[in-house]
């Protein structure tokens, strides 16, 4: 637990989080025009990294325990509807964690 | 007023990613100070790295006392999605100028999300400055959190298991008002199947940077038929919009 050798890692690790966050600017940063095929990705992949890191989200569940990922599940499908009818994301977002707060803490006897 | 007008905006947008993020942060406080850290490493961490599933990572490593090299490795193999991120905001965050170089460091998967769903202001000027609340909002979260985890592990009153899911409520709301808003699903299908096959194929710790790999790959692959899809798509006027 030396203080330099901890500073280090941190640093380290700070400098490797910020290049992979600035490779794309550094490779298309300077040039006053993008490539079409870049705008394209830039375009069309948010759409398929949310829905990936939506899967990402629930990686953890185990399909094997009966109960835990039904909670997730069954709270994911709340928050889709509440967000389908109302369109606000704050209450979806409340609706959905409370819900699966009550679930998985045994609140609701499921 | 025009200034306060676009904090409180930016605050109202950030509080789903307060409520993970002071969460998650708490979480990383507490095993740092656990692993016998002082509460001042946590801040440096979060100031620095900000970087959320890293940093729980990097606890790992630190009480391993692993090498530069793999902490640098590991870091790059994480965070590499990343990369995509900013595929998305090159223009818009070339044209904030020093507060662009912020926004580059600060596009954790939270904030990202959060910018791609945010609609423009009333200006460019506005615009950026909502954008730059939101990115510095988030960070604050994220670092309170984690000093806090390190100051007051064992000071919890209440029962908060489960609030970590703020974040996958967070993720879905925007995966439903993507779809809600764009007439080509192709991307936001492509994207959910390749995560459920590399999930199943390759484990939950190793498959997201294949399946977004992937997502790119097809999509550069198949870019004439997506792009004459998307024409076709624009093209029909659907008079029923909803809301």
């Amino acid at each position: 637990m030396e203080f330099r050798a901890t500073l280090l890692v941190i640093l380290v690790a700070a400098g490797t989080t910020l290049l992979t966050r600035a490779i794309p600017f550094l490779l298309f940063g300077r040039k006053r025009s993008i490539p079409k095929s870049v705008s394209y990705l830039g375009a069309m992949l948010p759409h398929a990294v949310m829905a990936a890191l939506l899967v990402y989200c629930l990686k953890a569940i185990e399909f094997g325990a009966m109960g835990l990922w039904i909670h997730e599940i069954l709270a994911v499908l709340i928050t889709i509807a509440i967000h389908w009818w109302r369109r606000n994301t704050l209450l979806s977002i409340v609706v959905g964690t409370a819900s699966y707060m009550l679930l998985t803490q045994g609140l609701l006897g499921i | 007023m025009r200034d306060r007008g676009i904090f409180k905006q930016a605050f109202l947008r950030t509080i789903p990613v307060m409520m993970g993020y002071v969460f998650l942060g708490f979480a990383f406080g507490l095993l740092l100070q656990r692993a016998g850290y002082h509460w001042l490493w946590a801040l440096a961490a979060s100031v620095l790295v900000y970087a959320g599933s890293m940093q729980f990572v990097l606890v790992g490593l630190l009480t391993q006392g692993a090498s530069l090299l793999t902490i640098a490795v590991t870091t790059l193999v994480v965070n590499s999605r990343h990369i995509f991120y900013g595929l998305s905001f090159i223009d818009t965050f070339k044209a904030m100028g020093k507060r662009g170089l912020y926004m580059v460091f600060s596009l954790t998967d939270e904030t990202y999300a959060l910018l791609c769903s945010t609609t423009p202001g009333s200006s460019p000027e506005d615009t950026k400055r909502l954008l730059f609340n939101i990115s510095a909002l988030d960070q604050c979260y994220w670092v309170c959190g984690s000093v806090l985890g390190a100051l007051m592990g064992n000071v919890i009153t209440f029962n908060i298991t489960g609030i970590d899911f703020a974040m996958t409520a967070l993720f879905t709301v925007i995966v439903v008002e993507q779809w809600l808003t764009t007439k080509n699903h192709v991307p936001a299908l492509l994207g959910f199947t390749c995560a459920a096959i590399a999930l199943v194929a390759l484990g939950p710790d190793q498959f997201l940077l294949p399946a977004l790999t992937a997502c790119m790959t097809i999509l550069l692959v198949f870019r004439n038929p997506v792009e004459r899809y998307n024409r076709k798509v624009a093209g029909v006027s659907n008079p029923q919009e909803t809301h």
